[in-house]
């Protein structure tokens, strides 16, 4: 166990930490939580990599980039995460853990301090950006959405959610769309930066070797100039049933090789108490979270349809995504096995050491959580954006009690909504 | 067996050879719950002409990987990843240029799964039909990197480079060079490199490490063979093969992909050694905290995913810069000019006092990865050096090495540039 402490900062202000020596590292994040919407998911995203640029201190790249190096290899990186239909938009930094650093100075209050003032005290005068910053961020940010085309998979995987979700916050991409970037000017971003300052509730977060009141205090000085502000309840995310009539297909060509082959299916409810996740993590690695999943033995393994075949769960929005590499002759024969081994786990045939392997499996992923940084700050985040607190060993536990009858249940859920397949140009 | 202290950066080292020649390497990790184990060759995507018993062996390129992927293929009829997951462990391989790497991670039975790892590794079972049968597995796998535009770019620039060093085979090999395996030459592959003595064993986890070596003991050969010796083809020239080189590929931004060829140093300290050197050189030549980096960015050459670093495989060594951009060759033209004026010039004191530190700093916090700690330890071990002596390597290392390396190596025919083109452009 890692014990994890927490204190109420400020109303809509949440500071937790985590204290052990097991790491090299200290980490600590700062995270806003927002609803996603189609008028602030761009800002949102540009915004902390317009905040990275500068501070009224380390006023450009160089300066903060010489003070990153003073703390051992430190990083301070803006991070936008997704979740459900919630928009995390924050810093995550790591730097040298005090114990390892050479001569025994302190490191903590230092890198607080510094992410303080990343997210308080940008560079520019009289409350306004820089134009230059703005800019070239903005640039930065519309080539990032162009780019992200590069990616089969994860495009594959956005343009499913973006045709199946249509109309709803879940259809849209973290980054937003190039012409809502395209419109920022830096007035409408100052505008974004300090309603989502006073507005929006926030998570601080913090793992090393210091003690929590050490913790605190770093966090309280570096951040006093937050506005002390009533806030939002933390945004929710909607999840809806599939909708009724026939199934919908998408399909987009590119000069690709291999095809890519996405199914999205929808459950009707989000998985929320451990109880909920432990059923659905369960018959996700039944169906196709791991190398001994249905999916992974029988479409790629026994059949050899596809390169890989997996499935991931969403669970703030109840969405369940099967993607597969396949040959685009196979398109059908895989599409009609993946379907098969998701009727096999709603029909009950799954074998006992099917199950207790993938028990074993979603155990062993959560305890391993604590094992390290990165994944316990997400474990964490991930609570708080579902305002849940549990342990992931509590959550273990839930898993060691699902039943297969659980699972099963939790398979009948599952509805083919929509499939989108990425096929080459010739054929 | 020796144990090894090193405080600075707080890790403990127990190290055995066996009879037939194996090394064995223990990290202790009592506050983890996790344990890793890395099973590892000397053999990969390079290697595949080699002597056995006097008599030259030339295999067909992809060689390596292709016997990773059959390894896993028990006598039984069973397969080692599949029996691994069953106890919710994480099993894994790859093949690099140099080394083929099996490993795990889990949080239970331990002893079981290493048991496991040592017999699937040791024991080789191919038959006709099953060594058939992956050749479509793998072809999907080509063809699947063949479409990353990363991975294309990477693969130019090696033919760019060299002349005729096996850094230039890819790894996997192609579609065609795959056709010609079979499972005879799987056999004499595995009897010539996966040898004791050509091997090593690295595991970190709260286990002792005599009972690690008495496991290696009882599972592997005890008869030792020689390592067999490897073989980099004709001697290189200093200079490219070809300066620029480049392809047009659905990518939304151009691609810039630069190497620098350098001068290997032979196995051992001086190896490590240059390695540091070579990364504290690319870091001052345009890491983030160098002038170039700004001026690039600011330029709007280069964005934040730009990266420049050491690389060094047996009988090679280049630095490699790389993203997007929409004017490489300005970007390569910039990185030559900087080369020479800090060759001119001199490099600056507080800069290098600072990279120093971060180097340093970075190097400690990447040893929170039981997989970083055992890969660096293997790799350290078919080189001859001992990675953990590192802190004093960086306390040696004096602005001068910095300016004279980039006096030597950042010359204009030392250079090829590598540009991945968007399809558009091409017409």
């Amino acid at each position: 166990m890692l014990p994890m402490q927490e204190t109420v900062l400020a109303p809509g202000v949440l500071l937790r930490a985590v204290q052990t020596k097991k790491f090299k590292n200290a980490l600590l994040s700062v995270t806003f939580l927002e609803p996603l919407t189609a008028e602030t998911a761009s800002p949102n995203a540009l915004l902390p990599k317009v905040l990275r640029r500068g501070t009224q201190h380390c006023p450009d790249m160089t300066a903060l980039s010489a003070a990153l190096d003073d703390l051992y290899g430190g990083s301070m990186e803006p991070i936008l995460r997704k979740k459900g239909e919630v928009q995390c938009v924050g810093f995550w930094g790591s730097f040298l853990d005090d114990a390892f650093v050479p001569g025994g100075t302190p490191l903590l209050e230092q890198a607080t301090r510094l992410l303080g003032q990343l997210v308080l005290e940008p560079a520019g005068e009289g409350g306004a950006f820089l134009p230059a910053y703005v800019d070239s961020e903005r640039e930065n940010l519309i080539r990032k959405i162009r780019s992200q085309v590069n990616d089969k998979l994860q495009y594959s995987l956005s343009r499913l959610r973006e045709e199946m979700c249509r109309g709803e916050a879940y259809g849209l991409d973290k980054l937003g769309s190039e012409e809502s970037a395209r419109a920022i000017t830096g007035q409408s971003l100052q505008a974004r930066y300090q309603e989502l300052l006073q507005t929006a509730p926030l998570c601080f977060y913090y793992c090393g070797s210091a003690e929590f009141a050490r913790v605190e205090e770093a966090f309280r000085q570096a951040f006093a100039g937050l506005p002390q502000t009533s806030r939002r309840p933390l945004p929710q995310t909607q999840v809806v049933a599939r909708p009724a009539g026939p199934l919908r297909r998408f399909a987009d060509q590119m000069d690709v090789t291999q095809g890519k082959l996405i199914l999205g299916f929808r459950t009707g409810g989000r998985f929320r108490s451990k109880e909920e996740i432990a059923q659905g993590l369960l018959l996700n690695a039944v169906y196709g979270g791991t190398t001994n999943s249905k999916l992974f033995l029988n479409v790629r393994e026994k059949r050899s349809l596809c390169y890989f075949a997996s499935s991931s769960l969403a669970q703030n929005k109840g969405l369940l995504q099967v993607y597969s590499g396949v040959e685009f002759a196979h398109f059908g024969q895989a599409e009609e096995e993946i379907l098969a081994q998701l009727t096999a786990c709603q029909q009950g045939q799954i074998t006992p050491e099917e199950l207790e392997t993938a028990r074993r499996s979603v155990i062993s992923s959560l305890r391993t959580t604590l094992d390290a940084q990165g994944r316990l700050e997400e474990y964490w985040l991930n609570r708080f954006v579902s305002d849940t607190c549990f342990q992931p060993e509590e959550l273990a536990q839930a898993v060691e009690q699902v039943t297969l009858d659980q699972v099963v249940q939790t398979a009948c859920r599952v509805e083919l909504d929509s499939i989108y397949t990425l096929r080459g140009k010739e054929g | 067996m020796v144990k090894h202290n090193y405080q600075q950066i707080g890790e403990t080292l127990y190290e055995e050879h066996l009879d037939n020649g194996l090394g064995i390497f223990v990290f202790p990790k009592p506050e983890f719950g996790k344990y890793y184990a890395f099973f590892a060759t000397r053999y990969g995507g390079m290697d595949t002409r080699f002597q056995v018993d006097g008599q030259w062996l030339d295999t067909p390129m992809g060689i390596a990987h292709y016997l990773e992927h059959k390894m896993f293929d028990t006598p039984d009829g069973g397969n080692a990843l599949q029996t691994l997951s069953a106890t919710g462990a994480s099993p894994n391989a790859f093949t690099s240029t140099a080394i083929t790497g099996y490993h795990f991670e889990c949080t239970d039975g331990f002893w079981e799964n290493l048991r496991t790892l040592l017999e699937f590794v040791s024991v080789p079972y191919f038959t006709k039909e099953s060594v058939e049968k992956e050749q479509g597995i793998i072809g999907q796998e080509i063809r699947m990197i063949e479409d990353q535009p990363g991975w294309q770019a990477y693969h130019l620039l090696l033919e760019a480079l060299y002349h005729h060093h096996p850094v230039r085979n890819s790894v996997a090999g192609t579609v065609e060079s795959i056709a010609q395996i079979t499972a005879e030459t799987l056999y004499q592959c595995h009897g010539a490199f996966y040898t004791p003595a050509n091997m090593v064993l690295c595991v970190a986890g709260d286990v002792d490490p005599e009972r690690v070596c008495a496991l290696a003991r009882e599972i592997l050969p005890q008869q030792a063979k020689p390592p067999i010796p490897r073989d980099c083809g004709a001697a290189e020239p200093e200079t490219v093969f070809r300066r620029e080189d480049s392809r047009a590929m659905a990518v939304s931004a151009p691609l810039l992909q630069l190497g620098i060829k350098g001068t290997p140093a032979p196995d051992g300290p001086s190896q490590l050694r240059q390695r540091f050197l070579g990364e504290l050189a690319c870091e001052a030549l345009a890491g983030s905290s160098s002038p170039l980096y700004r001026q690039l960015y600011d330029q709007g050459l280069i964005n934040s995913g730009f990266y420049l670093g050491y690389m060094d495989y047996p009988g090679c060594a280049f630095l490699l810069a790389g993203g997007e951009s929409k004017d490489p060759a300005a970007v390569r033209d910039a990185i030559l000019a900087e080369g020479a004026r800090i060759a001119r010039e001199g490099l600056d004191d507080g800069l290098f006092q600072r990279l120093k530190k971060a180097l340093y700093g970075m190097y400690v916090q990447s040893l929170n990865s039981f997989a970083n700690l055992c890969v660096e330890q293997a790799k350290g071990y078919f080189a001859n050096q001992d990675p953990w002596t590192f802190p004093a390597v960086y306390e040696a290392m004096e602005k001068q090495d910095v300016e004279r390396f980039l006096s030597n190596w950042v010359q204009p025919e030392r250079t090829s540039l590598v540009v991945i083109r968007p399809q558009e452009e091409a017409q």
